[in-house]
């Protein structure tokens, strides 16, 4: 059949050829791809201003200043900037990470303009009015209640704190109820003025539009753009190693299911290790319904609706780890099942058959990931955030096609120790 | 919206979607059943969504433990949904392999095994499942709304089912109604994507066609009477946190008055998809400190279903405080026609929305199905221009008519604290 159904569409993937790059004089690095499908237009992009720079005691600052950017500027309140976003279909918004704030919007390609500009105007000039600060505070401390009650949630929260003990991964960008209560509007301002800024920002566009067009809206609208006081962010202190197992149960009263959070550190994204530990990973709890783990957790004893492995591979080295959602009696159950699937990991390591599935399943999936305009975005700040070239993707199935068996139990084996596991649940 | 499709329906009843897509190497196929929720008498309920999980448990030419592999091999995308009215399957594929996908899904559609150990081991997953949810406040508290909105309808019950029935359906139930609304009459398959419309139709017949047509199956029919008046009630559980759930009748998806609902919805609520902060609740009753969060919601559905608000209340305010702020607020819709220019507004909103999701195949082969379940693919192309000639007038009218107080359903999630 595959025959008679001719195919015209050709691959395309994003590289050199089609990735239009400029650095503007500011520092701000701009990717921009074009793709007149539809006539829509999609941006999204980062600046160095997470969470690595807030104190203990300030908590939820980045994401607060984040949250607040779109709330009023100089020439626009938080109504009117709305007003004029959602008058034409567009969408826009921040959102904090450790690292950076990171935003992201879209609309039809002839509402670009209005995109940036107003893009411009909330990172340069946020005027953080009080009445909507204590708006926001008080739906960030209902968030923070809500989170509370979340045994998802909760798992994770107590397992980063035990994974990254010491270290800025540890502490949750939302904060807690105290640090978001004492932070003031003039916290955000200073933040603001000491963090934000041009250099290290990346931008990338695609859409219905020539890259170079592109490229010189973002110059019209961010290129003047100029803060010679901001602050660079310090080095990340080491990791301290798990050295034996750790285990942490967070009791919430009245839940009819547990949640279960089992795991280590993984490898960096651009660490030579991640591929082989990405399709690892894919073996141990993705491939399929959930690989491994979502055979014999799911499948095999039906003890879970969901459990799967992720890694969560980053500028700094991430967490690579199991989650699960079961019946509170079969927590034990389930966490013995999954220590004993990573022993065999470790052991074991994957057949040629599970690892070849696996990469056919990477190499097979890449045109589905890229197919809408957000996605592509998501692939050109991935390239330069992690300096992958852009030639990334054409490379792409050929770095999957070289992992060996070999190359996948060594960094197994590097990285996973079952008896030095972070493991935490939340529940009854 | 200019949309090019072919639609053909093949001697055993089974109808095709055709819709040619160049702009990626990708084909999106979707099959659809006409079963769901609204098909499950009490003592039943869940089955459907039940028979979709064992739809995954193997046929004897793909067994359930290459069938999920066969598909990601590809690199493809599958799962499935199950609403109050339909079922739906999707495999979404690199171009030249989805043929893969329409053999399986030929196969499954007569063949899927159901084996008493599946059945045992899917019993305690569902159940998992429905734990999962049980969790969330907005779950305990839109069930309670549901439950409270239809007495005779079978919209009563939520799509997972009752835990009663989930403890008791047997492996006999699930593969009786497999066998019954599984058949080739009974459902409809859409693909987009790169293909070539003549040959796939050949495809389509070679695998689909000799799968003998079946009885056809009937859809359980129990209108629900008129609400007789207001009902307010309240779920506690564990949390800080008070939620309200407001649950109006709203008419069914091909109801003249759908489609001014429709506007009136996104007036409201915001457009689906787009951010909110404009929309008449949010300036109402977030940005006046009544609420932290609120949404509108509708469905597309056969029979008439709900139009719900979901506020997440203000810790500063009392539950009551803010059931009156709503109410004002629809008061206002009710007596005061809205302009011209926010009709226009929602217009705009909803074709930048038809323009994102046509970026994706898997969408254009979804809405074809998913609107052949209620409608026909003609309401899908129409849409916006109906959208268009709404007046401000016919918001009134409709708000007037639909948003009463004497015809909803008030649901109010207590806190009992942390250690409830």
């Amino acid at each position: 059949m595959v025959k008679s159904v001719i195919r015209s569409a050709k691959p395309s993937l994003p590289g050199p050829e089609d990735i239009y790059r400029a650095v503007l004089s500011n520092g701000i690095t701009v990717l921009a791809r074009s793709n007149f499908n539809s006539p829509s237009i999609s941006i999204g992009g980062y600046l160095p201003a997470g969470a690595i720079f807030e104190s203990d005691e300030k908590l939820g600052l980045a994401d607060f200043v984040a949250a607040c950017l779109m709330r009023g500027t100089q020439t626009h309140s938080f109504d009117a900037i709305y007003n004029e976003l959602e008058s034409v279909g567009a969408s826009m918004g921040f959102d904090s990470g450790v690292h950076n704030t990171s935003f992201g919007g879209r609309s039809l390609v002839e509402d670009l303009p209005l995109l940036l500009s107003l893009l411009s105007e909330t990172m340069r000039t946020p005027t953080f009015p009080k009445p909507e600060v204590e708006k926001l505070r008080a739906q960030l401390l209902t968030g923070l209640a809500m989170r509370a009650q979340d045994t998802s949630d909760m798992a994770a929260m107590a397992f980063d704190r035990m994974l990254f003990d010491g270290h800025p991964y540890s502490r949750p960008g939302d904060g807690f109820v105290e640090t978001i209560q004492s932070i003031t509007r003039k916290d955000m301002q200073e933040f603001h003025c000491l963090h934000f800024g041009p250099r290290g920002m990346v931008i990338a566009i695609v859409g219905a539009i020539d890259p170079k067009k592109a490229v010189d809206a973002v110059s019209r609208f961010l290129g003047s753009w100029q803060v010679p006081g901001q602050v660079r962010a310090k080095e990340m202190p080491a990791h301290k190693p798990v050295k034996k197992t750790i285990r942490h149960h967070h009791t919430l009263a009245g839940k009819s299911q547990s949640d279960l959070v089992i795991g280590m550190v993984g490898p960096q994204r651009n660490s030579p290790e991640y591929m082989p530990a990405s399709l690892g990973n894919s073996v141990l709890g993705q491939f399929g319904m959930m690989g491994r783990i979502g055979e014999v957790v799911r499948e095999k004893s039906g003890l879970a609706y969901y459990a799967s492995s992720s890694m969560g591979a980053g500028i700094g080295p991430g967490s690579w780890e199991v989650n699960a959602g079961v019946n509170p009696k079969n927590l034990k159950k389930a966490i013995d099942l999954i220590e004993k699937e990573l022993r065999r990991f470790v052991k074991d390591g994957v057949t040629k058959k599970e690892l070849s599935d696996s990469q056919a399943n990477f190499i097979g999936r890449l045109p589905l990931s890229l197919e809408s305009n957000g996605g592509v975005v998501s692939a050109l700040l991935s390239i330069e955030r992690y300096e992958l070239g852009l030639d990334y993707y054409h490379r792409y199935a050929d770095m999957v096609r070289t992992v060996t068996r070999g190359d996948v139990l060594e960094t197994a084996r590097k990285f996973i120790d079952p008896d030095r596991l972070v493991i935490s649940t939340a529940g009854p | 919206m200019a949309d090019q499709i072919t639609q053909s329906v093949l001697k055993n009843g089974m109808k095709v979607m055709l819709k040619e897509i160049h702009t990626a190497p990708i084909i999106s196929s979707w099959l659809w059943y006409r079963v769901g929720s609204k098909d499950e008498p009490t003592g039943k309920t869940g089955v459907s969504h039940w028979t979709e999980h064992m739809q995954f448990k193997g046929t004897k030419k793909f067994p359930s433990s290459m069938l999920d592999k066969a598909i990601s091999r590809e690199g493809g995308r599958w799962n499935a949904a199950t609403s109050h009215d339909a079922t739906r399957y999707y495999e979404t594929m690199p171009a030249d392999k989805i043929d893969l996908a329409l053999q399986l899904e030929a196969d499954r559609m007569t063949n899927s095994i159901y084996s008493e150990k599946e059945v045992a081991s899917e019993r305690t997953v569902i159940i998992s499942e429905r734990e999962g949810h049980e969790n969330e406040p907005m779950f305990r508290l839109g069930e309670a709304v549901q439950q409270t909105a239809f007495h005779v309808h079978p919209y009563h019950h939520e799509i997972i089912g009752d835990m009663a029935d989930l403890h008791t359906i047997t492996r006999d139930d699930l593969y009786e109604h497999y066998r019954k609304y599984y058949v080739p009459n009974n459902a409809v398959l859409a693909i987009a994507g790169d293909f070539e419309t003549k040959s796939m139709l050949k495809r389509v017949k070679e695998l689909f066609g000799s799968i003998p047509q079946g009885a056809t199956p009937p859809r359980l029919a129990r209108p629900e009477p008129e609400p007789k008046g207001e009902v307010r009630l309240s779920v506690e559980g564990p949390g800080e946190t008070t939620f309200i759930q407001f649950a109006y009748r709203f008419p069914n998806a091909t109801h003249p008055d759908y489609i001014p609902l429709q506007v009136l919805d996104s007036l409201l609520g915001g457009a689906s998809g787009l951010s909110y902060k404009t929309s008449r609740l949010y300036r109402a009753l977030v940005d006046k400190e009544y609420a932290v969060d609120v949404s509108g919601w509708s469905e597309s559905t056969i029979d008439p279903f709900l139009y719900r608000i979901t506020i997440t209340n203000h810790p500063k305010r009392k539950p009551e405080e803010t059931i009156a702020a709503l109410d004002k607020e629809i008061q206002k819709l009710q007596e005061v026609l809205v302009s011209k220019d926010e009709i226009v507004r929602a217009v705009k909103q909803a074709r930048a929305v038809f323009s994102y999701s046509s970026e994706n195949i898997s969408n254009q082969a979804f809405w074809m199905g998913y609107v052949e379940m209620f409608a026909s693919y003609e309401w899908f192309t129409t849409y916006l221009d109906k959208l268009a000639k709404v007046t401000p007038k016919d918001v009134q009218r409709v708000a007037q008519m639909y948003l009463q107080s004497n015809s909803r359903v008030i649901g109010t999630y207590i806190p009992k604290g942390r250690g409830a």
